[in-house]
């Protein structure tokens, strides 16, 4: 079999031959049993308590949890802009880098407290290694944010009949120490035996065997580029992110670093099978995001795969696939499958440019973002699947005259408020924000010239993707667009803001009213949610609500691109 | 919120001592076992550094293997692709003038046997590699410039390519800097 499509296979097989034990060992986190890596972490845990003036032991209200939640990213805001804004004059600045404008930090602090890491600046010349390093800072912490919410929603559906969900800084710290740093420790360790640079020295200079002289961008790369794949971040330690050779030297590190992509949000539903004691339902779940998964990979590999239509009838060889964006050592088959598992969780790192994706891939590419639940951002992939399940539970109870219950819990109607509320709030970001810049666009498009690298269908493609990954919280770009404008900078970073908190807060809440109701007891009567039948409910309820509300916008790019060049 | 305020402020801070510190010093600590102290690996012909390992650089020249198309002119300072849609008209015309150069420059080339990859700019714009067929289409006109037979440097493309890993995962390829290098020294 072609070596390609081997090199995909294997990286999924062994994805989820990871994550099964990884998902126990989450589970054990959460639910405070020993683990035998607890001699090293109790210590380090009890400092942080220590630190923070916090008893792990205080038990909290789903209310205070989100509070303590809205607070600390409200300090992590507010830290991140001064740094921004001032990185020129401190340290750590060898290549003499410039501050960034209060536009550019508002976009880029939001971008990495909310998990997205959409970046509109360039690592090489747009940030301090200072900067840098404060960015991988919220690398860690802004994925520890959404372990914690996911871990108070899991403890919510574990109780019977309970007030309190646990302790909120517990779940977070230990998410970032035991869960986020050993992984990133791992990672780091093979990338730089692979070549990746990992040093304060400012660039070098060679001349090269033409003549050119030739600078060199290095850093403290590596560190960061464990954390960004682990934690789905995705922000880049260089412009190029995991397509520069330094961040991704070959293709193994590119099967290491795909990998965690996808590792922890699946790991999630195991963890969570292991805490309920309901491993099946935990395999319904796996299954219906992985259904998803290869419906939007395996044609995004063979579109690929095949080359861009337009330069086939050029005559020359397309043996070798769509190469432009893309690099040799990874080939089509591996940035396909990148490309789809770094949108259906909310990664948005890149191994090849989405831009210049053929057409129908770069549909996928944004359907993964806006079903945005196929696997997911680590903790918050599962909040969105949460969201869906209920409205599915809601939906087939009333299909088949059942009282609609989940988990022992009766849903009523002001839980389906909240979730209808959550489940049309990212359609009308992505779709308002992109109405609003289309209308900016065609009224006067020379005064927005500077925004589109491509004309026609996909030009509209480079708004619609935009606003698709702020909302998703992905962060991958159609990287054309000229997004270093306020409109660019402000937009999306609003909404990158409201839909990171909103669908946080939509589903804790929702799991925190259902843990106070009491506990009804499984009976004839009640819809069995751990089988395939419910598993297939739930797809179509995603079906429905997610892809269909964007169906029209895809005509108008992708689809409408498709055709036009056949 | 004012009791929130305070545990944010001091777990914040530990955060940034653990996090932006004390994990950055670990892996730079380790990072000193790593191959050039995770400073980046250099090549060096006769002492001197002419490149890095894992970047690519501009091969232009007719006696050189040419490298791939780059959108930032391989300047390794930066780093970056073109990002154009593939039904854009410019870009197809770029694409099309690539091909007509390379016909011009390798007179003996069919044009079917051009791969992809020879005329599209990479993702990084720092592609080291090229695919052994990207190699090969581009013998003849080297065997020429150079006056060596073409069996020559097939053989030594052959010797450079690197195959996929454990021979089962992903494209093979042949790094394009230690292919001028060895053709360098063919001589």
């Amino acid at each position: 079999m072609n070596t390609e499509i081997l090199g995909v296979i294997a990286m999924f097989v062994i994805m989820v031959l990871l994550a099964i034990p990884l998902g126990r060992y989450i589970g054990k986190v959460y639910n405070g049993d020993k683990t035998w890596l607890d001699f090293i972490f109790n210590p380090i845990d009890k400092l942080f308590f220590k630190a923070g003036g916090i008893n792990p032991e205080k038990e909290m209200t789903w209310q205070q949890s989100m509070v303590a939640l809205l607070v600390i990213n409200l300090v992590w805001f507010l830290l991140s802009m001064f740094v921004l804004m001032n990185m020129s004059w401190l340290p750590l600045n060898p290549d003499g880098n410039p501050s960034m404008t209060a536009d550019l930090a508002y976009n880029t602090t939001v971008s990495f407290v909310s998990n997205t890491n959409l970046q509109h600046y360039s690592g090489e010349s747009g940030v301090s290694y200072l900067g840098q390093l404060l960015l991988m800072l919220f690398q860690f912490v802004s994925a520890g944010t959404g372990m914690a919410a996911c871990a108070v929603v899991f403890k919510a559906m574990k109780e019977k009949s309970t007030q309190t969900l646990g302790n909120f800084y517990n779940y977070f710290i230990k998410s970032c120490t035991r869960i986020l740093l050993p992984l990133s420790i791992i990672v780091a360790i093979i990338l730089m035996f692979n070549g990746t640079p990992m040093t304060f020295k400012g660039k070098a200079q060679f001349t090269s065997m033409q003549g050119d002289t030739v600078n060199v961008s290095r850093g403290p790369a590596a560190a960061m580029i464990a954390i960004k794949q682990v934690g789905t971040n995705g922000g880049g330690y260089f412009g190029a992110n995991s397509s520069h050779p330094f961040e991704n030297p070959n293709y193994f590190t590119n099967m290491v670093e795909n990998i965690c992509i996808i590792l922890i949000p699946i790991a999630l539903i195991f963890a969570l099978g292991y805490i309920l004691k309901r491993k099946r339902f935990a395999w319904i779940v796996f299954g219906v995001m992985t259904l998803g998964f290869l419906l939007l990979v395996i044609p995004s590999i063979y579109n690929e795969m095949h080359g861009n239509t337009a330069i086939t009838q050029m005559g020359i060889l397309q043996s070798h696939g769509s190469m432009e964006g893309k690099e040799v050592r990874f080939g089509p088959a591996a940035s396909a499958y990148w490309g789809i598992s770094t949108t259906v969780t909310s990664n948005g790192s890149v191994n090849a440019m989405h831009d210049s994706f053929t057409p129908l891939t770069g549909m996928f590419a944004m359907l993964g973002m806006m079903i945005n639940s196929f696997y997911g951002g680590v903790g918050v992939g599962f909040l969105n699947f949460y969201i869906f399940i209920i409205i599915a539970v809601f939906i087939s109870g009333l299909m088949v005259g059942r009282t609609p219950e989940f988990m022992g819990k009766k849903i009523e109607a002001r839980e389906m408020k909240i979730a209808s509320i959550i489940a049309l709030l990212h359609p009308f970001l992505i779709l308002v924000g992109t109405a609003i810049a289309s209308h900016l666009y065609a009224h006067d498009p020379t005064a927005y010239a500077g925004w589109l690298n491509n004309p026609g269908n996909h030009g509209f493609s480079e708004m619609l993707y935009e606003f698709t990954s702020a909302s998703a919280n992905n962060g991958s770009e159609f990287g054309g667009l000229g997004n270093s404008t306020p409109f660019w900078n402000i937009a999306p970073g609003t909404v990158m803001l409201l839909a990171r908190f909103l669908p946080i807060i939509g589903p804790v809440a929702i799991a925190g009213i259902l843990a106070k109701k009491k506990y009804v007891p499984e009976s004839a009567g009640t819809l069995k949610t751990d089988t395939s039948t419910f598993g297939i409910m739930v797809f179509a309820v995603i079906f429905i609500v997610a892809a269909l509300s964007f169906f029209p916008a895809l005509a108008l790019g992708p689809i409408s691109e498709f055709f036009g060049m056949r | 919120m004012k009791q929130h305020f305070f545990p944010a402020l001091r777990l914040t801070l530990a955060s940034i001592v653990v996090f932006m510190g004390l994990y950055t010093l670990l892996i730079w600590a380790i990072a000193q076992a790593a191959p050039n102290k995770g400073k980046g690996e250099t090549v060096s012909v006769n002492n001197k550094v002419v490149g890095y390992k894992l970047e690519g650089q501009n091969f232009t020249e007719d006696k050189y293997f040419n490298s791939r198309p780059s959108a930032v002119g391989y300047n390794a300072a930066g780093s970056g692709a073109s990002n154009k849609g593939p039904s854009n008209p410019d870009y197809l015309k770029d694409v099309q003038n690539r091909i007509d150069t390379f016909m011009v420059h390798n007179p003996s080339i069919k044009k079917e046997d051009i791969p992809s990859e020879l005329v599209t700019a990479s993702g990084s714009g720092l592609d080291p590699d090229l695919s052994p067929q990207g190699a090969y289409v581009q013998v003849e006109r080297i065997a020429k410039t150079r006056n060596i037979p073409d069996k020559k440097i097939k053989a030594l493309i052959a010797q450079q390519i690197q195959k996929p890993l454990f021979g089962l995962f992903g494209p093979e390829k042949v790094n394009v800097l230690q292919l001028n290098i060895a053709l360098d020294n063919l001589q």
